[in-house]
């Protein structure tokens, strides 16, 4: 038994390690790669770069367009997010903590929508942007991406409203607060944490986005990220299939490993309640 | 105190931009959606109104039928991967790391944050033929195993793999930290007990461990299934349904007839299938489930 029990451990660790390997070593490989001059590409692919050959980025930056595509993500990310958090958070505290009939069915309606599917929007919704002039206009993609946030927000957000002990609320109304001032003022701050966990949730939802931004999106001065990035490797990417196309692949990524390297722990708490209790 | 609670225009000014955020921009589109799918043609054609003539129409289509096919053997094949793997790795990050495996868990997590699409390009480089070996290929020719030296994206049957062991390389860490969630709230003398009963690996991981974890175990295959059956970004970035439409899942079906054949009326059909599949496999394992706890 002593010796079975060795050898599960054994095993276990060489699992993990090889498991640590795969998922490790291609990021490590790309963020390499970009590095290389163009000569070194007629090198075997794992060969380690002789150098820094920051060139790449400037190149994917500025005649790949990465720059624009980086800035029209932002653009859209962020009031994306900020509304997404603010409707999200009132609907939830209108649910779980005001008085009314409707407040169940409400909270079932949102709750459908996670299971629907992007693309049986798209059509409708493009037919619709056409006549509104929201094609090709970033505050179609917000829109929409605030629609498809609020379901998983607000659910995520009225869990977190049941654990506010409801005798905070009422003693705030004893001291005389009108509800505006206990959903900003108490209600907010109390949560402030899980604000933080659903909005890096949020984040990689709309950042990664591809199909919402192809779809809507044909003008390449408006790009996103993830569209830019197809078109890249597309267009660009045939003539500088070496260093300017592995430096752009590592831009799109980095944001989002920087983020993760520094706010890992609510990343994982966050995705992870999204789907057991989804 | 109660009517401050049951301020009516405050309800309104909290619900009414989600709600009609969402209506107009969810709900509404998806019956309309629906409704498109008793229609013929597009909004520059205009349309006929054919009743269940798509319907009809869809089962003797054979593109359909194979994306349907498709789709369901990626949604089989990767639930399975991210699931399986997602278990084994969060079994090992108890029994053999122990308190120690915060690091390993955060780096075995982290490819789930990536967007699917440079992903699917970073792929594309490691499984590249031209204009250079890319890091398998290279590997393989240096190893001299030239014979498996190959495009591995240019045939349907090698390309199809390509895009299950990425999805599976994306998410298993996800899966195992979600799982691991469940595995730390079986108390540590369940575990001891069966160990001094003489249970020990498998054993253990089949007659305790999975029996206390299933509730969450069916919670990660309904997650995973909902996803991997929507698939689309990865498959679009990587193969773009190709080569010819060998790896045109249903999700990239419904976008190609729809955009590029201006079909409106079949898009939505096939859209509205999706819908149904969605609906049909949460129903089915959730009505499963509560069958095996009760």
């Amino acid at each position: 038994m002593f010796a079975q029990k060795v050898f599960s451990n054994i095993f276990g660790k060489i699992f993990i390690f090889i498991m640590l390997l795969i998922t490790v070593y291609p990021i490590v490989w790309l963020i390499l790669s970009s590095f290389k001059n163009p000569s070194e590409f007629s090198n075997p692919m794992y060969a380690l770069p002789s150098g820094v050959h920051f060139q790449n980025y400037i190149d994917a930056w500025t005649i790949g367009n990465m720059g624009t595509y980086f800035q029209n993500s932002i653009f859209v990310t962020f009031p994306s997010l900020f509304l997404i958090l603010m409707f999200g958070a009132a609907t939830a505290f209108a649910i779980e903590k005001m008085k009314w009939k409707l407040n169940n069915t409400i909270l079932l309606v949102f709750l459908g929508g996670i299971m629907i599917p992007m693309q049986i929007v798209l059509l409708p919704l493009f037919t619709i942007y056409h006549q509104t002039g929201l094609l090709n206009n970033l505050l179609g993609l917000i829109i929409v991406y605030i629609a498809f946030g609020l379901p998983l927000t607000i659910f995520l957000f009225t869990g977190y409203y049941k654990t506010l002990p409801n005798e905070l609320i009422e003693a705030a109304i004893m001291d005389g607060a009108n509800i505006y001032q206990i959903f900003f003022k108490i209600s907010i701050p109390l949560i402030i944490n899980s604000f933080v966990s659903i909005a890096l949730v949020q984040f990689f939802f709309v950042w990664n986005d591809l199909i919402f931004a192809m779809t809507f999106i044909s003008d390449s001065e408006l790009r996103t990220i993830q569209t830019g990035l197809i078109n890249f490797t597309g267009e660009y990417g045939q003539r500088e299939w070496g260093g300017p196309t592995f430096a752009s692949i590592s831009l799109a990524i980095i944001p989002t490993l920087i983020l993760y390297l520094i706010l890992n722990k609510l990343v994982m708490k966050g995705m992870t309640s999204g789907a057991v209790k989804g | 105190m109660q009517s401050v609670l049951r301020d009516k225009k405050a309800i309104m000014i909290f619900i009414l931009p989600a709600l009609l955020i969402f209506l107009s921009a969810v709900l509404i589109p998806t019956v309309w959606s629906i409704g498109y799918s008793f229609f013929e043609g597009s909004p520059i054609r205009g349309f006929t109104f054919i009743g269940f003539e798509n319907y009809v129409n869809i089962f003797s289509d054979r593109q359909f039928l194979s994306s349907f096919w498709l789709s369901i053997k990626y949604a089989g094949l990767v639930t399975t991967g991210q699931v399986f793997l997602g278990l084994i790795l969060a079994i090992f990050y108890v029994l053999v790391l122990k308190r120690f495996s915060v690091i390993i868990r955060t780096l075995i997590f982290f490819p789930i944050v990536l967007p699917a699409v440079a992903v699917a390009q970073l792929f594309s480089k490691i499984f590249e033929i031209t204009p250079q070996l890319g890091l398998v290929n290279s590997l393989l020719s240096s190893l001299n195993l030239d014979m498996w030296v190959q495009a591995w994206l240019g045939n349907g049957d090698t390309a199809f793999w390509v895009i299950v062991v990425m999805d599976i390389w994306r998410s298993m860490g996800f899966y195992a930290v979600l799982l691991y969630a469940g595995l730390i709230d079986i108390p540590e003398d369940v575990i001891e007990a069966a160990r001094i009963d003489g249970a020990n690996g498998l054993k253990l991981s089949r007659f305790v461990i999975i029996p206390m974890i299933k509730p969450i175990l069916i919670s990660a295959i309904i997650f995973s299934l909902n996803g991997t059956l929507k698939v689309f970004e990865s498959v679009v970035a990587l193969t773009n349904g190709g080569p010819g439409t060998s790896t045109s899942t249903l999700t990239l079906y419904m976008y190609h007839s729809a955009f590029a054949y201006n079909e409106y009326g079949y898009g939505s059909t096939v859209a509205v299938f999706l819908l149904i599949l969605c609906l049909m496999v949460t129903l089915l394992i959730y009505r499963y489930s509560r069958q095996n706890i009760d």
